[in-house]
């Protein structure tokens, strides 16, 4: 009977340790084939190779804050690329501060989009965005403090399903068109870019990207490691009960909206930090991160991977933007259609996404195989 | 507001109305410690309404609900009621399907619910004792290590009952506890609910009628919202008003 569990911890576990490995390999092999195999060779990572690999561990680390609330806590947040972009902006906040006087207008303290606005102080909330400590704190709590705030009411009033889901897309999208507006003080439509450096470092160096990309998936693996903790938890059995059957966990005596709300903040604050590893390796950011459809495909990359396991999340985030990558530079224009039919299929046959493919079958299927192991165990099929 | 005697729970002029039906009307009604209650009525009769009025999901218009010596109700949330020690079973199985029958179990253990307590909290032995303690009692012992999804119908019955003795209640309120069960299941149900009974106030919201007589010591008749009779079960079979309700004459 015990062997039961075990079987299903040590699965997840073979999860786990791919996972991890891989990441390790990419964080010793990528700057390997970048900085010691000549460019001439064909096992040469580029720059853009660089960036491109930098961009899906991005991606999965956002994924997995979107499996945390979606697939544990079973709420759909189609916001979360507002907390990745809020997160980003914090970031591209201190690489415009670190330009300083090199940029076009020589300004020593004020960006660029500012002196062409004829600004001539700095806004109060640009203020200590010229420290790298305070911008990275700010990527974490600018979204947490968003998901408090927005979940606290959400949640306290018990909206739930499709109605939240709603109004996280209004969210994000609302944020997006404030950030367009060029008053906001956030650069308007062209966001941040041409960043110089990064606590110095030459953003345009190879090896400054090599060591971006080693921190990120150094980050995605603490990451991985907090979630993990979090979900096997008794507190994640909570989160998996609310998910199931929520007024059952209220009437058990759990202060259901509670558990929401630290789940959503934790997975606001994942986002933000992905996205404070995205835009020094990207280069730019700008208010389409906002925009609503970026939250819907972090929610097919989980689909796919497969929700409620969090390998599989952040693989599917790596395997359909890797899809994208190769789609979109063949045949552009089928790429969406490709996205959607994929969303679709995998919806309607596979339930729990390619790591269910792999671990044998729907939840339906790991139903029927226990059923039929019970009546084989119990010929009656019932328990005296 | 006086509470005579020392009642487990003490409804009185109960008045919910949901779009002006009166779902509840004047309800009055004491549960004493460790007594099993059966509360039968006609569809509508407000049976669930009140459940939810006890464990504070409905707000009523007017009455008082009190617990024990000093607890109001109406004052409490969900989760701090079912702190305070009533539990309820829905009327429709209501398990964690996707957790284990283990799991199940340790999520009712009473003690802190707090995010940051189960986010560090590990399994004492103690804790591990009383799982399988209860386990024993539900007959679910051998196959804990099942997910509950899996379980038959009968099986998750007993299980959510399971689960509310975990939380070691005063009072449990069981909503329909055997409806769509064996023969064999029911009366294992009986049994259970009738052992339970006497450490615990047992309050049974049932149809069947059969198995209200083989359990009941006390009954409880509502309609339209309102105690119309109480008593045994031959009383309250025989009251005229009851049976004009029953066959609508």
């Amino acid at each position: 009977m015990a062997q039961y569990t075990q079987w299903f911890s040590t699965r997840k576990d073979t999860g786990t340790a791919w996972f991890l490995s891989g990441l390790a390999l990419v964080a010793i092999v990528v700057p390997i084939l970048n900085l010691l195999v000549p460019a001439s060779s064909s096992f040469h990572v580029s720059a853009f190779g660089l960036t491109l690999i930098g961009k899906y561990l991005c991606y999965s680390l956002l994924a997995l804050s979107v499996d945390l609330i979606w697939g544990y806590c079973g709420i759909l947040s189609l916001g979360q690329a507002a907390f990745f972009a809020l997160g980003g902006y914090a970031m591209g906040m201190y690489l415009m501060r670190e330009i300083g006087p090199r940029g076009v207008y020589g300004n020593p303290i004020l960006p660029d989009f500012m002196v062409f606005l004829n600004w001539k102080t700095l806004p109060w909330f640009w203020h200590g965005f010229n420290h790298f400590s305070f911008a990275l704190f700010m990527a974490m709590f600018a979204p947490a403090f968003l998901a408090l705030a927005f979940g606290w009411f959400a949640f306290r009033s018990r909206v739930t399903g499709v109605y939240l889901s709603i109004i996280t897309q209004a969210l994000t999208y609302a944020l997006m068109l404030a950030f367009f507006r060029n008053d906001m003080g956030f650069g308007g439509n062209n966001g941040f870019t041409d960043f110089k450096d990064i606590l110095g470092f030459d953003l345009h160096s190879d090896k400054v990207h090599v060591v971006l990309l080693v921190i990120t998936a150094i980050m995605v693996a603490l990451s991985y490691l907090l979630c993990r903790m979090v979900v096997s938890s008794r507190a994640g059995r909570v989160i998996r009960a609310v998910r199931d059957a929520e007024s059952r966990t209220r009437f058990l005596g759990y202060r259901v909206e509670s558990y929401k709300l630290w789940v959503f903040v934790l997975s606001a604050v994942l986002a933000g930090i992905a996205g404070a590893l995205y835009v020094p390796q990207i280069g730019i950011i700008n208010p389409s991160e906002f925009s609503p459809i970026n939250s819907i495909e972090v929610v097919i990359w989980v689909a796919v991977g497969g929700r409620g396991t969090l390998y599989g999340a952040a693989a599917g985030a790596i395997l359909v933007n890797y899809a994208k990558t190769y789609f979109t530079s063949t045949i552009p224009e089928a790429w969406y259609y490709a996205l959607g039919a994929l969303f679709v299929l995998v919806t309607l046959f596979l339930p729990r996404g390619i790591t269910g493919l792999l671990s044998g079958g729907g939840f339906k299927k790991q139903v029927e195989t226990e059923r039929l192991r019970v009546q084989e165990k119990s010929p009656e099929g019932s328990q005296e | 507001m006086s509470v005579q005697g020392n009642k487990t729970l003490y409804l009185d002029k109960l008045t919910v109305s949901f779009d002006g039906f009166k779902a509840l009307n004047d309800l009055t009604l004491q549960i004493d410690p460790g007594e099993l209650r059966c509360i039968i009525g006609p569809n509508g009769a407000g049976k669930t309404t009140m459940m939810d009025v006890i464990t504070g999901k409905t707000r009523p218009d007017s009455g008082t609900v009190r617990f024990g010596e000093k607890l109001n109700l109406l004052s409490m949330s969900e989760p701090e009621i079912a702190q305070a020690g009533i539990c309820r079973k829905f009327q429709k199985p209501t398990v964690f399907e996707r957790l284990t029958v283990f799991e199940n179990l340790e999520l009712a253990l009473a003690g802190d619910k707090s995010f940051l307590h189960t986010l560090f909290t590990r399994r004492t032995v103690a804790q591990e004792t009383r799982i399988f303690e209860v386990l024993e009692i539900i007959g679910l012992a051998r196959i804990h290590q099942m997910m509950a999804g899996v379980l038959a119908h009968g099986q998750k019955q007993w299980l959510e009952i399971g689960m509310l003795l975990m939380q070691e209640p005063e009072l449990l309120l069981v909503d329909e506890p055997v409806a769509g069960m064996t023969p064999q299941e029911v009366e294992r149900t009986a049994e259970l609910l009738s052992s339970l009974a006497g450490a615990h106030s047992v309050v049974v919201v049932e149809h069947d009628m059969e198995f209200v007589r083989s359990i009941a010591r006390r009954v409880t008749v509502l309609h339209e919202g309102h105690v119309i009779a109480e008593g045994d079960m031959d009383q309250v079979q025989n009251n005229p008003r009851v049976i004009e309700v029953y066959l609508g004459a």
